[in-house]
Parts: C-alpha cells; sequence; structure tokens
C-alpha cells in the first residue's frame, strides 16, 4: 500500500465529498485544532468542496503561533549569553519576538544552530564541552517525549552542559479553555493526528461527554480529512456526541505508552502562557525535580523585559478561533511571509501563511 | 603526515607559483585537453558569429558529491541549460575554482574528470579556468563558478515574457528529484533513498523541440525555488496567469514521501535537468511529442495553460478540484542545494 498517493486519489475523494453533501442538513461550525490539518485544508482547498452548511474555523494547533512572546524573548534572551549556543528546530528561527527575532541576533553573532532532532543537539553538547548549548523545548505532546528521550540520554551519559527551555504546550487543557470561554459555538472537532499519536483518543473523552461535542481524530492527507468530516456529520446528524478515530494506520485508543512514560518521568504539567489565550492551568510542562539541572531557565539568570505585541496584529484572536487572518488590517499588506508582523503568518503551519500561501478567499 | 599533506590541497596551490603550476598541469589540463586551453594564453580567443548568449552561475552545493551527481557535473549542466533556455546552442565555458586548503586532491581530480565528462556530454569546451585556494573556514570545500556563451538560432524569439493567454505549459519531468537527492545526504537529515539528481543537460532537448517548432514563447529551468517560483516568475514576467493541474505535475512517489516527511511541497524542490515551455496551443502536441522522443524528455507532460485575467497569478486545480494560489517560495527552503 501507498501511504501518500492512495490518500489524495481524486475518485474517492469525489465520492466522500459527495457523501458529505447528501449527508449535512444542519448547519454546523467545525474546528481542525490542528496547524498540519490547516495546511492540508487550504492545500487542498477542501473548504471549497464542502457544503455550505459546513463552516471550518482553524484553531490554536500550532506550537509555534501558540509560543507567547514573554517565552520567546527568554530564548532570545538566553542567546545572549557568552558561551551559549542555541540549539532549535528551523521553524522557530524567523518568529519575531518583542524586539529581535534568532535570525536576527543569529546574524549579529549569536550563536543560534537550527537542527533536526533533539539528538543532533545533545551532539552539539557532546562535542563542544566548554560551552553550554540550549535547546528550545517548543511542541505539544508530539514533540515532549523526544525531549524528555534527549535529557535522559543527557543523565545517562553524564552531559552537563546540556540545557532545555521547556515551553511545551498540552493541547487537551486548551481546547476546554476555549470552549468555557463560550467565545466560538462548536459542533464538532477535528482532533489532531500526530499529538493523538502519542496521548491516544481517550484524552478528548471529556469533549465529546461534558460539551456533548462529537470529535474524530484525523490524519493529513486530503482523503483523512474528508472522511474526518463525513464521520463528524454523520455524528451530528444522528445527535451523536462520541471520540471516534478516522486515523487508525497511525493512532491507538490507549496512544503511545513508551513516549508517554517517557514524558512523564521527565515532566509534570504546569501553568503555561498561550499567545491570545493567556494562561492556561496544567497546559504546560515544566522538568521534574530530579531533571531541574537541565533547566535553563534556572541554570542561567535572564531578564528579557517586559513583553511587546505587534500592533494591529490579531493572531491571538485567530488562534481562539474568534477572527479569520481576513479580519486582519495588516494581513497581506504590512504582514507576509517574508515580512511578518505575527508568528500565524510566519509558521508553516500557522492559519495567516495558509491563507496567504494558498489564497483562501480569492476569487478565480 | 608527509603523505597527508602531499594527498590534499594547499595554500601554495593557489599562489601562481610552482605549485599552482603543476595542479593546472596536472589536474586540469590533462583532464580538459583542448586546443585553447593548451596555448596557456590569458584569454581564449575564438570567432562566433550570429547572436550570442552569455551567462554566468555559481555552485555552493553541499555536499559536493551527491546521489546522481556532484558538483563538478552541476556547474556545466547548469550554465549549460542557462544558454539552452534562451534558445541558444551552448558552445564554450569558463570554469573558476574557489577551493578550500586541505581538500584531498584526489576529490579535486574526480570533479575535474565530472567537469570534462559532463563537457563531452552537453558538447561544450571549457576554454578558459582559474583556481584560487582560501583558508580552512573561507570556503566549504569546494566552491565553483562557470560562465558560458552561445549562439541562438536564426528565427528564434525565446524569453520570459513572451506567455501569452492560450499558450499551453509544457513541463519534461518529474519534479523535485535533485532536491531531495541532494538533502538525502545531508549531515544530520540522511535519510536512506533510491533516488539520484535529475542533473542533466537540456540542450539536446531543447534543439529537438525547436526542430518541432520554432514558436516556443519561453523556456525556463525550474532549479532552485522549483515548479512554483518559476511559473510564478513567468506569470510575473509577461503580466499573464497561470493555471495548472495537480494531477498532471508528475512526481515520483519517493519525493512526494521525502516531503511529507520533511514538510515541504515538491512544487518549491529545485531541478537540475528539468525545463518548463510555454508554446502556443497550436504548436504543443508536436513539441511534447519532440520531449518525449529525448532522453530528458520521455517523463514530459501538458501541465496547464496561459489565461490573460489576474495577471501575475498561479492558480492549481488541486485532486479535489479545488483551486488553490500557487506563491513563488519565500526564504530558503533547502539551503546551498545547487
Amino acid at each position: 500500500m501507498k501511504f501518500i498517493s492512495e490518500f489524495r486519489r481524486s475518485e474517492l475523494a469525489e465520492g466522500l465529498i459527495s457523501r458529505i453533501h447528501r449527508q449535512s442538513r444542519t448547519p454546523v461550525r467545525f474546528m481542525e485544532f490542528c496547524g498540519g490539518h490547516t495546511v492540508t485544508i487550504f492545500r487542498y482547498g477542501i473548504r471549497q468542496v464542502l457544503p455550505k452548511t459546513i463552516d471550518m474555523v482553524s484553531g490554536p494547533g500550532c506550537p509555534i503561533c501558540v509560543t507567547a512572546n514573554a517565552d520567546l524573548d527568554k530564548a532570545i534572551a538566553l542567546s545572549q549569553i557568552p558561551d551559549v549556543i542555541i540549539a532549535t528546530f528551523g521553524d522557530m528561527l524567523k518568529v519575531p519576538g518583542s524586539h529581535s527575532s534568532l535570525q536576527e541576533v543569529k546574524a549579529n553573532g549569536a550563536d543560534v544552530r537550527m537542527v533536526y532532532s533533539t539528538m543532533d543537539a545533545l551532539n552539539i553538547a557532546k562535542e563542544n564541552p566548554t560551552k553550554s548549548v540550549v535547546f528550545l523545548g517548543i511542541g505539544f505532546e508530539t514533540t515532549a517525549p523526544t525531549i524528555a528521550a534527549s535529557i535522559l540520554s543527557a543523565e545517562e551519559k553524564g552531559i552537563r552542559n546540556y540545557y532545555v527551555l521547556s515551553l511545551h504546550k498540552l493541547c487537551p487543557p486548551v481546547i476546554r479553555t476555549i470552549l468555557d470561554s463560550g467565545e466560538v459555538k462548536l459542533h464538532g472537532l477535528i482532533c489532531p493526528g500526530h499529538v493523538s499519536a502519542i496521548i491516544g483518543s481517550h484524552p478528548w473523552e471529556f469533549i465529546a461527554r461534558d460539551y456533548g461535542i462529537p470529535c474524530v481524530v484525523s490524519g493529513f492527507e486530503p482523503l483523512d480529512i474528508l472522511q474526518c468530516v463525513d464521520m463528524l456529520v454523520t455524528q451530528v446528524e444522528n445527535g451523536q456526541s462520541k471520540v471516534e478515530i478516522a486515523y487508525r494506520r497511525g493512532v491507538r485508543p490507549e496512544g503511545n505508552r513508551e513516549a508517554l512514560k517517557l514524558m512523564e518521568q521527565v515532566f509534570e504539567p504546569c501553568p503555561a502562557d498561550w499567545r491570545g489565550i493567556g494562561e492556561v492551568p496544567d497546559s504546560g510542562l515544566r522538568l521534574r525535580k530530579e531533571y531541574q539541572h537541565f533547566d535553563a531557565e534556572l541554570a542561567f539568570d535572564i531578564e528579557p523585559g517586559p513583553p511587546y505585541e505587534p500592533k494591529g496584529c490579531i493572531c491571538g484572536d485567530i488562534l481562539r478561533g474568534v477572527k479569520t487572518p481576513l479580519d486582519c488590517q495588516l494581513f497581506g499588506k504590512v504582514c507576509t511571509p517574508g515580512y511578518p508582523v505575527g508568528p500565524c503568518m510566519v509558521s508553516s503551519e500557522g492559519s495567516c501563511s495558509a491563507y496567504y500561501l494558498y489564497g483562501e478567499g480569492f476569487e478565480g | 603526515m608527509e603523505r597527508g599533506l602531499k594527498d590534499k590541497i594547499l595554500l601554495a596551490h593557489g599562489s601562481g607559483g610552482k605549485l599552482a603550476h603543476e595542479l593546472v598541469e596536472k589536474s586540469f589540463l590533462k583532464a580538459l585537453a583542448n586546443p585553447f586551453l593548451a596555448k596557456l594564453d590569458d584569454s581564449a580567443v575564438f570567432d562566433l558569429s550570429g547572436r550570442l548568449a552569455f551567462t554566468t552561475d555559481s555552485y555552493v552545493v553541499s555536499p559536493i558529491f551527491f546521489p546522481g551527481g556532484d558538483i563538478g557535473k552541476l556547474a556545466v549542466y547548469g550554465t549549460v541549460n542557462d544558454l539552452a533556455m534562451s534558445g541558444a546552442k551552448p558552445l564554450y565555458l569558463s570554469l573558476a575554482f574557489i577551493i578550500e586548503e586541505g581538500l584531498p586532491q584526489s576529490e579535486l581530480e574526480e570533479i575535474v574528470n565530472s567537469v570534462q565528462e559532463a563537457a563531452k556530454k552537453a558538447r561544450v569546451e571549457i576554454v578558459t579556468g582559474d583556481t584560487k585556494v582560501v583558508h580552512r573556514g573561507s570556503a566549504d570545500k569546494l566552491f565553483i563558478n562557470t560562465s558560458g556563451v552561445g549562439i541562438i538560432p536564426e528565427g528564434v524569439n525565446i524569453s520570459g515574457s513572451n506567455a501569452s493567454p492560450g499558450d499551453r505549459v509544457l513541463l519534461s519531468g518529474s519534479i523535485g528529484d535533485h532536491g531531495i537527492a541532494v538533502l538525502s545526504q545531508r549531515e544530520g537529515l540522511s535519510f536512506s533513498t533510491q533516488l539520484e539528481s535529475d542533473c542533466a543537460p537540456l540542450g539536446s532537448l531543447v534543439a529537438e523541440m525547436l526542430v518541432a517548432s520554432p514558436n516556443i514563447h519561453c523556456l525556463r529551468d525550474p532549479t532552485r525555488g522549483g515548479l512554483a517560483t518559476t511559473l510564478n516568475e513567468l506569470a510575473k514576467q509577461s503580466k499573464v496567469s497561470i493555471r495548472i493541474e495537480e494531477e498532471k505535475v508528475p512526481v515520483r512517489e519517493e519525493v512526494v514521501a521525502a516531503c511529507e516527511m520533511l514538510g515541504f511541497d515538491p512544487l518549491y524542490v529545485a531541478n537540475e535537468g528539468k525545463l518548463v515551455a510555454i508554446v502556443p496551443a497550436k504548436d504543443a502536441d508536436k513539441i511534447l511529442k519532440a520531449m518525449r522522443e529525448n532522453h530528458y524528455g520521455r517523463g514530459a507532460a501538458i501541465i496547464g495553460e496561459v489565461k490573460a485575467e489576474h495577471p501575475g497569478r498561479v492558480v492549481m486545480k488541486t485532486c479535489l478540484g479545488a483551486s488553490r494560489i500557487v506563491d513563488m517560495l519565500v526564504g530558503d527552503l533547502l539551503p546551498r542545494i545547487c
């Protein structure tokens, strides 16, 4: 079986699209939580092929976008300390903090290195014993286990110059916050595929049970999304609300136990600051006491100063699903992927970037 | 140690002194032998008549050897292809090396041999050259610059500004092979693939297309920035829009898979042996036939057409039948792939 082209076949897509059109009667709003899903939806024009009854709204599922400026400023402050090497996934480089971006401080001489995995960062630490390597731990439940593994490996090998700035975020708690705010009325949730591959589908149960909202875990190909939408529509039309998986090839209900074990061994939940949403209890991860000597915030004395939000940028509202990029006065004029003002335009998974690159709302 | 030194390029190899002369004679003249170089004069002197095309490009690919090619082959084909894209028959190339001290001589020789082989295949001659050696850290192993001249046949007028509404858009084969092949060898990212770079000389393909019809409006090789960027350049230059169909654009399964893994869109991944042609609708089929009969165009396809409305815009019909904008590449997707 081909795992990609099979999930892009137009004749199968046609079948699903017409099924959705036949089934959907009730006007609904579905949110795709995950930025990866947002990209698929825009890249294949999925909103255009859905019936008028279905309104799609993007959620806060882009880890870079939801990182608060105050946290970005910490990373930039760390990069200014002599003999500190910042190791980060490439997406972070261009994200503007309050006053600067990692890309800018790098050009000015800071040692910022792009890595493809946490183990690369660990190797940099091993190769530079007189320097300190700080890995920027940004991501959801998907990346946290690999960072936990790097910390355990550093502990085992006695690598003492490796640190993590833990800005991890957990997905289920923030959904609860968004639903509790009552700002957006949702009738279905497309649950993130990669996050669910780690945590399983059980952590979404409360949404179906307590809020009566149908949930379906989806993969990232266009047919995955269409199947997921079809399953959500079926639940809505049958008056059901349960958690289903439309991504069986990637997700088991119980998740990945090994990865969860690693994560729990190294991290514990803590409050986290989300851009546009504010502090959400138990939605962050900090290092447990036994591993606190790897915590960059404790190891280095940094005072980044008060954060500053760019004037006119509505990334926060977009992340809550309250507004769309088309509502933003800066969108496509002052703020473009080449000169981004807010993080949602920088990250390849950001809503603004998806709207801009794939031309949502264009006639033609 | 003695042996180790002997095997490496030293700063003295670029000094213009004895070692430099030895290097030129042993490594370059032997491999690239031709009457122009043999004269050892400061300039190559030759007669040409007709409309000339002249182009230059620098090559900084890392790693310098990759599946399906190396920096030498790339430096020849890249410049030959730039000449071919104006419809010219490529003739003469210059070849300038900037070498980081410490490069093994054997690697340099391998690359010079590859340059020669590529020049032979592309039917061009290397008529002048230069070598500089810089301190360790001032370059990354080896950088090459090539410039080239060619002659444009009578009656041929190819330019990026010639596309007009109704024209068809042709692509000579699958996209993304080069970028993904190079990337698969990157330190810290190495993944296993059977994929090879598509690095190839396109002079003969263009010549045969021009025989089929001299009315070709635009030719361009979608190198850095990929097909998406090339189509955007052509749409903007010609003040037209281009509409392509996703399902008609050939992409190998391995490239699709690697792109998914890395988060790339194949439309933005570099090619080194492909071309985009924009031709009048009435000539499209015969040009397509000529392309498919050439080794380097056997995977050719008509992927879209040129429209008048929304000048400068590239739109793609997706596999779901929806439409989306295809923008230019912003920033660098894959650093140093050519």
